[in-house]
């Protein structure tokens, strides 16, 4: 128990004593998932929508596919990326491997499934005629794509939460693809494993504890955004 | 002539392989109100979806105005002045002001304008008192007027109902069929109505088509199609109960004599003495007492013996043994004062007019 208290103590001493190398980890965690989280929701609504609204043959496999991609082990993603973006991969050239540009790609990989697959379901979820009913107002395709993500915004921003919950909490991707490099890569999860290995417990609970004040905030946030402007 | 609202030709439509409409021709003019009826599975949505533009038929035109409908630009323009109300209200996750407002939002009306529109719409359903409630909460009458506000508040030239009434219970019913009647002729919508109660149809149309299987049997005037059914099917579907199979015994000036398991009837109508010929009559044009009356304009006055009372809603249903079985809708006034119960011999009258003949020739098909 003493080792929690005096994580917490050491937490705060970082976080009021805005010690900034903590600081810059905890900027980092948050620049990358949150643009890996923006990038996904890009690509997994727009995946999610683009099944949900046609009828195509093995339609069913990309569902059970998508629905795969949720579960995605982080150190497979990782490792896929390292070896795609390794000096003589296919992405190569770019040269951005052990750079924050790598885990956004990384972490990407991860929750663009998760987002995909839950954001589907959220549609899939809607009546089926209510795409008819749309339609029928005079809806154009933009508009009833608009229409219809409105009408599931709730379980499509628990779909974007899942997402971003998924790619802050994760260790093994940005270990293989940033290399935990000081002042660099190095971010929240990265930083907590590096930190216990070392034995140094109190700074790993604090880095552990600003990482739940991280998540709890931005899903706080989301949270307010999904139920705010409900009737009642 | 000017080409009506909408029109249909050699419309088919396949499900996979299975054909499930096949309409040769349908047309719906100006100011009409056409109800569809027939059981489940006879099509009906399916003619309203690909009537409303929101299923491509396997082949066939539909022109609107006589303009065909042949892209997707002009289909997608049709439904802004031609729209579908479901039998779910599907209404969106807001409020009722919000939900009445959104289909003139995608037509892109002015702010202004919306609120007055939708005011006044709200104000002709009786839901004025509701555009701050969630949609959430409503009844499911409350729920199916806001939906109907929200398509009249786009003021279609057509409006397509689905079934909008069948999850409604009987009062609410009942009012809300009385209001939307009343809309529909004051603002002179054009519309079509899918139902499988020919109750509420002649309540609300003035034209009637009948549908099984994919394919319309017979569509005309209301009145029309209700006595002068063409088919069986038909005839029981509008209400006819009793079908009987006769043969012409004698053909005087437009007057039939037809012959029936050893009974006459009085009907009519024109047909060749000899012929087969099948005739149906209506319940609520059958009157019961208990005697002969000499001076009643009822040519046909047959006695019976009645077989069952069962009580119907407000009426009770009499089925009678004539020879043959016949059925009426009596009061319960009646019912006690004819003091009608199994086993009582009454006689059954009814004019020769109320006898209608469905078919000529003989019986099958």
């Amino acid at each position: 128990m003493d080792l929690i208290w005096e994580g917490l103590r050491k937490a705060l001493e970082l976080l009021v004593g805005l010690d900034p190398e903590v600081l810059g980890i905890t900027l980092l965690s948050l620049k990358v998932s949150g643009l890996a989280t923006l990038i996904s929701v890009v690509l997994g609504l727009g995946l999610a929508v683009a099944v949900a609204l046609n009828e195509f043959p093995g339609k069913r496999l990309v569902i059970a596919l998508m629905n795969t991609g949720m579960g995605l082990p982080p150190v497979v993603v990782g490792l896929f990326v390292t070896i795609l973006l390794w000096r003589n991969g296919p992405l190569g050239f770019l040269g951005i491997l052990y750079t924050p540009a790598a885990i956004i790609l990384a972490q990407a990989v991860i929750a663009t499934p998760i987002i995909a697959g839950l954001g589907l379901a959220a549609l899939q979820h809607l009546p089926p005629e209510l795409r008819l009913q749309i339609l029928s107002l005079g809806a154009t395709r933009r508009q009833l794509v608009w229409l219809l993500l409105r009408e599931a915004r709730l379980p499509l921003l628990a779909a974007v939460m899942a997402g971003f919950g998924g790619v802050i909490s994760e260790v093994g991707a940005s270990i293989m693809v940033g290399g935990n490099l000081k002042g660099s890569t190095r971010v929240l999860t990265t930083a907590t494993v590096m930190e216990s290995s070392r034995g140094n417990f109190e700074v790993a609970f604090a880095l552990s504890f600003i990482l739940l004040v991280l998540a709890f905030s931005v899903n706080a946030l989301l949270t307010h955004l999904q139920q705010s402007r409900r009737p009642r | 002539m000017s080409a009506p609202l909408l029109e249909v030709r050699e419309l088919t439509v396949h499900r996979g392989r299975t054909p499930v409409l096949d309409i040769p021709s349908l047309r719906v003019g100006q100011g009409e109100v056409l109800a569809l009826i027939g059981p489940n599975g006879a099509g009906k949505s399916t003619l309203l979806l690909t009537l409303a533009a929101l299923l491509k038929p396997t082949a066939g035109t539909l022109m609107f105005h006589g303009e065909v409908l042949d892209s997707e630009a002009k289909r997608q323009a049709f439904r802004r002045r031609v729209t579908m109300v479901f039998q779910d209200p599907l209404l969106f996750d807001t409020t009722v002001r919000e939900n009445i407002a959104s289909g003139l939002r995608l037509h892109g009306v002015a702010a202004e304008e919306r609120q007055q529109r939708v005011e006044a719409t709200a104000a002709q359903f009786g839901i004025a008192g509701l555009l701050d409630r969630s949609a959430r909460h409503l009844s499911g009458g409350e729920a199916q007027r806001t939906a109907l506000a929200r398509a009249f508040a786009l003021r279609p030239e057509l409006l397509l109902l689905d079934e909008p009434f069948s999850a409604l219970d009987p009062p609410t019913r009942g009012g809300l069929l009385e209001d939307l009647g009343r809309i529909l002729a004051d603002t002179g919508t054009s519309a079509l109505l899918a139902t499988h109660d020919q109750a509420e149809a002649s309540r609300l149309a003035n034209r009637l088509a009948v549908m099984r299987g994919g394919r319309i049997l017979q569509a005309g005037a209301l009145q029309q199609v209700m006595n002068h059914p063409e088919d069986p099917f038909v005839a029981a579907f509008v209400g006819m109960e009793t079908l009987l199979q006769c043969t012409v015994s004698a053909a005087v000036e437009g007057v039939l004599t037809l012959a029936l398991a050893g009974h006459e009837l009085i009907a009519v109508g024109e047909a060749n003495v000899g012929d087969p010929i099948l005739v149906g009559i209506r319940p609520e044009h059958v009157t019961l007492s208990l005697q002969t009356d000499k001076t009643s304009s009822a040519r046909n006055q047959l006695p019976g013996t009645v077989t069952k009372v069962i009580p119907w809603g407000p009426f009770h249903r009499v089925e009678l043994d004539c020879g043959f079985d016949l059925s009426t809708w009596v009061t319960p006034q009646s019912l006690a004062e004819l003091a009608l119960a199994p086993g009582r011999p009454v006689v059954a009258a009814f004019k020769a007019t109320a006898v209608h003949v469905v078919r000529k020739g003989p019986q099958g098909g």
